[in-house]
């Protein structure tokens, strides 16, 4: 699995985008697929919008999340966007 | 049934059957659609809407060549206004950078670009047409577009020694996604089958290609293999299990579980113009024939995997075992896998002598049977 840079600024790939918000399940659709987010999963993916880094992302859930490790919350970010960049989701810019 | 029956996640919407191409492996059924039986634009429209209310998330328009119906971007920007995520399957033909901006404004995620070969010659062999040099101008396009893109290479025996070509191209394209899928026995592909099988031996050098280009092309482009599910200990869930995820349209409109579910003896099938959708998933006899495990014979029915395979194939289990509430027959478990390891010697067979006469006198042309067009 690649590991994201920290300063590097993640958003969605081609062929990938939130579900609407009118709908009560959010979603990330992608070819042939679809990822369902729930509160955390979603908090990442919205910032996943070219203009946040890495860190940015990782520095407002560990503020969001204060009752977490904020080591514990940084390396599942990291995971998770480097989970979603293999399977071409994300774009690393 | 006991457990409550999911709400269908994608529309396969078959369009037409019209197509530039007579792939010898066409999933299509032998019996075409004519164009004048084709569904119109608005009531296309409406299943679309009922799609969205249906749980639906996302429509692949396919075909036949989706690109032959003149109103294909009124159709994208009517999945788009529904919540639909929109995906195009195709060919890439006839189509120009013009009409490719119309798709793209009306809000076309994805594009599934399909080849018949790495080589123009190969392709063309195979599909009857030269499409080769349109396909390449075709991904640039979508690629600039920033439009997600996947190809499609179809693969079997007669091209499986182009996969590192194909994977090359592939890597100077530059999609996100990548597919290497064996054609599935059905239709066209069931009629050509023994031309276009690989041998054991094939398919696991080709395993080691593919293993080796994921590895290589990781964070790049995704990487798929579908492999022929004959090769398999385990059938396939096919459509992730019958009236559990899949909707399928067929062009004049009759509702579908699978592409080739009319294959099937005694079915009968509801038309869109008559039912809703919701009706047609919820309440019509054919999506509830196969659905849960009630239909299942008692090899499946006390099988671990039936949450996993759901039994496998019906159409499979129709075609090779002639009954198709029957497990299928690419079960290890089943007692007619010695239908498919027949079919699976034969084919061993037939590739040893086809090496034995390639390198005196020339091979004679092989006897495809090409996809026909509607009339």
């Amino acid at each position: 699995m690649s590991t994201p840079d920290l300063n590097s600024r993640p958003r969605l790939a081609p062929g990938c985008r939130l579900s609407e918000t009118s709908k009560p399940q959010r979603v990330l659709l992608m070819p042939e697929r679809a990822l369902r987010l729930n509160g955390p999963s979603l908090e990442i993916i919205e910032r996943c919008d070219g203009n946040h880094t890495v860190g940015q992302i990782v520095t407002e859930l560990q503020k969001r999340y204060s009752k977490a490790q904020p080591e514990k919350v940084e390396s599942d970010i990291l995971g998770y966007l480097g989970r979603l960049h293999d399977q071409r989701a994300l774009d690393f810019d | 049934m006991s457990t409550p029956v999911p709400n269908p996640l994608v529309l396969v919407a078959e369009l037409t059957h019209r197509c530039p191409l007579h792939c010898v492996y066409c999933s299509n059924p032998l019996e075409l659609t004519k164009r004048e039986n084709e569904l119109s634009t608005e009531t296309w429209a409406r299943v679309l809407g009922e799609a969205a209310e249906l749980g639906i998330l996302q429509v692949d328009f396919t075909g036949g060549e989706p690109l032959a119906r003149p109103d294909l971007t009124q159709l994208v920007s009517a999945a788009r206004a529904a919540g639909l995520y929109a995906s195009l399957i195709t060919s890439g033909l006839p189509l120009d950078e013009k009409r490719l901006d119309a798709l793209s404004s009306a809000g076309l995620d994805h594009f599934q670009l399909s080849f018949q070969g790495a080589h123009r010659e190969s392709a063309a062999k195979i599909s009857g047409t030269e499409t080769h040099a349109q396909k390449l101008s075709v991904a640039r396009w979508v690629k600039q577009r920033r439009m997600g893109l996947t190809l499609n290479f179809v693969i079997h025996r007669e091209n499986l020694g182009e996969l590192k070509d194909m994977v090359r191209l592939a890597e100077e394209i530059g999609p996100e996604r990548v597919e290497f899928a064996h054609v599935q026995y059905y239709g066209w592909a069931f009629k050509n089958r023994m031309k276009l099988l690989p041998t054991r031996e094939q398919l696991a050098g080709s395993l080691e290609i593919i293993r080796q280009a994921e590895e290589r092309l990781r964070g790049r482009i995704r990487v798929e293999y579908v492999v022929p599910d004959y090769y398999a200990k385990y059938p396939k869930a096919c459509m992730g299990g019958w009236g559990r995820k899949v909707l399928l349209l067929k062009p004049d409109g009759d509702a579908l579980p699978c592409h080739a579910a009319n294959v099937l003896p005694g079915m009968t099938f509801e038309n869109v113009s008559r039912r809703s959708l919701r009706q047609i998933w919820y309440e019509s006899d054919s999506f509830q024939k196969y659905r849960g495990e009630g239909w299942m014979p008692e090899l499946c029915r006390t099988c671990d995997r039936r949450g996993q395979d759901f039994g496998g194939c019906r159409c499979q289990a129709f075609l090779l075992a002639h009954d198709s509430g029957s497990t299928d027959p690419v079960c290890s478990k089943s007692s007619q896998r010695v239908l498919v390891d027949a079919i699976l010697a034969d084919v061993d067979a037939m590739a040893r002598s086809e090496a034995a006469t390639a390198v005196s006198p020339p091979a004679p042309a092989p006897d495809w049977v090409y996809r026909a067009n509607p009339r």
